[in-house]
């Protein structure tokens, strides 16, 4: 483990695994319940936690060691059941690179029980690990310009579900109706980190009618599209973009600071 | 629909809601957001009798015009600009009366970007996740605003402050931004994290409420391969492939996959709001504290 000072309220800890980053991330909040650190922002992603507007950091660093990194995330609290139809227009390819069928890839994608390991990207976008690492698949060489919201897909080792529509490179297996965000709800995400999820299937197996358009190259100047649509720069696990050769930098698309081209922003339908 | 309203009658390049932000839900991927120049945005509060949580407009370079519908007291800070009352000048930065009716004029900023304009009672649009910031990333938060929008006003709690003018720190003509070096210097060349803290950079044309672009040398990586995702925080100097250093500011992104080499002062973040492109910046390392 390694504690890294970020500017001078926050603490960056780095651990070596997916599975120890989201055990740490469950032992801080526990911490943080109890009282014994006061901090505002716990967030965690694949290999770290972000710990941020702590007042004494200096402090927590010295303290934090490894042994503080439990071997396992717990197994508690309920798990959420997302219905699915697993009628991708990606399916048919994630089976050839599972070397199964598509109703196979359905049973084992059903059968897993998912984890949210962190959020980002868009609000209540989760990234969900449970699956063995032999199912990891890459990106689709294109993204879409246009995914529609509860799209269920997969990309590296990760499942996650878009909640809305937006550009996306991950590869589409089914597609769900439960709304995973909405800010007048309380809680406004369905999904946040620690939450586990199963995919319960309904309906039949195949994928569904593809609008060929949806599945257009990328340019990536145009303001339409992933990775010039002004947004932060990115990085390769957003689900809006592609392979990590598709990582430009953003802000080529030439927006001035005032944003003026009047584009609503993305994230929406 | 009650008279305490504003009428958008010239909505202006880009113009926002902005109040303190939502802080505490970058687990679920939302970002803070926020006024970016945010003592100026406090001081046109104070100015009108406003409480700090308050929400004002946030313009951006060339200011934006409304219409009240009942008389309000308003305040513009934040960017120096000419302001005006069915045409008549009023004072920038002081408490200004407006009748119902009359048209409020913010104009084009003379220097700076973003001007703040505060209306007595506030922007009480309805808050998302306690606020009720327009979040240019991730589109919570009211829209932008457009010329003919209607925005309701709240309820007023305090009287206008009593002063002609208010004391403001000028747009910056050099930014000088003080900055910790890592969490990921390692990831840059010795060679790089001297330039980046030793040459002087320009702001690009690009920036926005997501981060403060720059133009200038570009910094090396001393290892390839892909950084996994990450937490970062607001100030943070992320720098993309294009080895040009981004400034992030309220509306970044609450993880990111590209190598931090630095983070700035949360004090010199205000002035980086200000800063018009062009204008050189300083990343001046500095001890944590």
């Amino acid at each position: 483990m390694r504690v890294l000072p970020v500017g001078d309220s926050a603490l960056l800890v780095e651990v070596s695994s997916g599975d120890e980053a989201q055990a740490l991330h469950a032992e801080l909040l526990r911490r943080r319940a109890e009282g014994s650190i006061a901090v505002r922002e716990i967030v965690p992603a694949a290999r770290t936690v972000l710990l941020d507007g702590l007042t004494d950091p200096v402090r927590l660093a010295s303290e934090l060691t490894s042994a503080d990194v439990p071997t396992a995330p717990p197994r508690a609290g309920e798990v959420v059941e997302l219905p699915v139809r697993y009628d991708g227009p990606d399916l048919a390819d994630v089976a050839a690179l599972w070397g199964v069928t598509e109703r196979e890839v359905a049973r084992i994608h059903a059968g897993t029980e998912f984890r949210v390991a962190f959020c980002g990207f868009a609000p209540g976008f989760g990234y969900l690990t449970g699956l063995p690492p032999h199912y990891d698949v890459p990106r689709r060489a294109t993204p879409r310009t246009s995914v529609p919201a509860g799209s269920v897909a997969l990309a590296g080792p990760y499942t996650g579900v878009y909640p809305h529509v937006s550009p996306g490179g991950w590869q589409l297996i089914g597609s769900t109706d439960t709304v995973l965000w909405d800010h007048a709800r309380v809680p406004a995400a369905l999904l946040s980190p620690g939450t586990r999820v199963r995919f319960v299937p309904v309906g039949t197996y195949g994928p569904g009618p593809v609008d060929a358009n949806d599945r257009g190259p990328v340019d990536a100047d145009r303001p339409d599209k992933a990775g010039t649509d002004g947004r932060g720069p990115m990085d390769a696990d957003r689900p809006d973009t592609a392979g990590t050769d598709r990582r430009g930098p953003v802000g080529a698309d030439g927006r001035s600071p005032v944003g003026a081209d009047g584009r609503g922003p993305v994230g929406r339908t | 629909m009650t008279d305490r309203a504003l009428a958008v009658v010239r909505a202006g390049a880009l113009t926002t809601v902005q109040d303190q932000g939502r802080p505490g839900h970058a687990h679920l991927g939302v970002p803070r957001s926020g006024a970016l120049d945010a003592p100026a945005a406090a001081l046109a509060n104070r100015l009108v009798g406003n409480p700090a949580e308050a929400a004002v407009l946030e313009t951006t370079l060339n200011g934006c015009a409304v219409r009240p519908r009942s008389t309000v007291t308003v305040a513009v800070a934040g960017a120096p600009c000419r302001v005006t009352v069915d045409g008549r000048p009023v004072a920038w930065g002081a408490p200004v009366r407006v009748p119902a009716g009359a048209v409020l004029d913010v104009g084009a900023a003379v220097r700076g970007v973003r001007s703040y304009v505060a209306v007595s009672g506030g922007v009480a649009v309805e808050p998302v996740l306690g606020s009720r910031s327009t979040d240019l990333l991730s589109g919570l938060g009211p829209p932008q605003l457009t010329d003919g929008a209607v925005l309701p006003l709240g309820r007023v709690v305090g009287p206008h402050a009593r002063v002609h003018v208010a004391p403001q720190p000028a747009p910056p003509a050099e930014l000088v931004l003080r900055v910790t070096l890592g969490p990921r210097d390692d990831w840059f060349t010795r060679e790089a994290v001297r330039t980046f803290i030793s040459r002087t950079y320009r702001v690009s044309a690009a920036s926005n409420r997501i981060g403060l672009r720059t133009e200038g040398p570009t910094l090396e990586r001393a290892r390839s391969g892909e950084l996994p995702s990450e937490g970062v925080v607001l100030g943070a100097v992320q720098v993309p492939p294009d080895g040009r250093p981004v400034v992030f500011l309220a509306d970044h992104p609450t993880t990111g996959g590209y190598p931090v080499l630095a983070v700035v002062r949360a004090a010199d973040l205000p002035a980086a709001a200000q800063a018009v492109p062009g204008t050189p910046v300083r990343f001046v390392a500095v001890r944590r504290r």
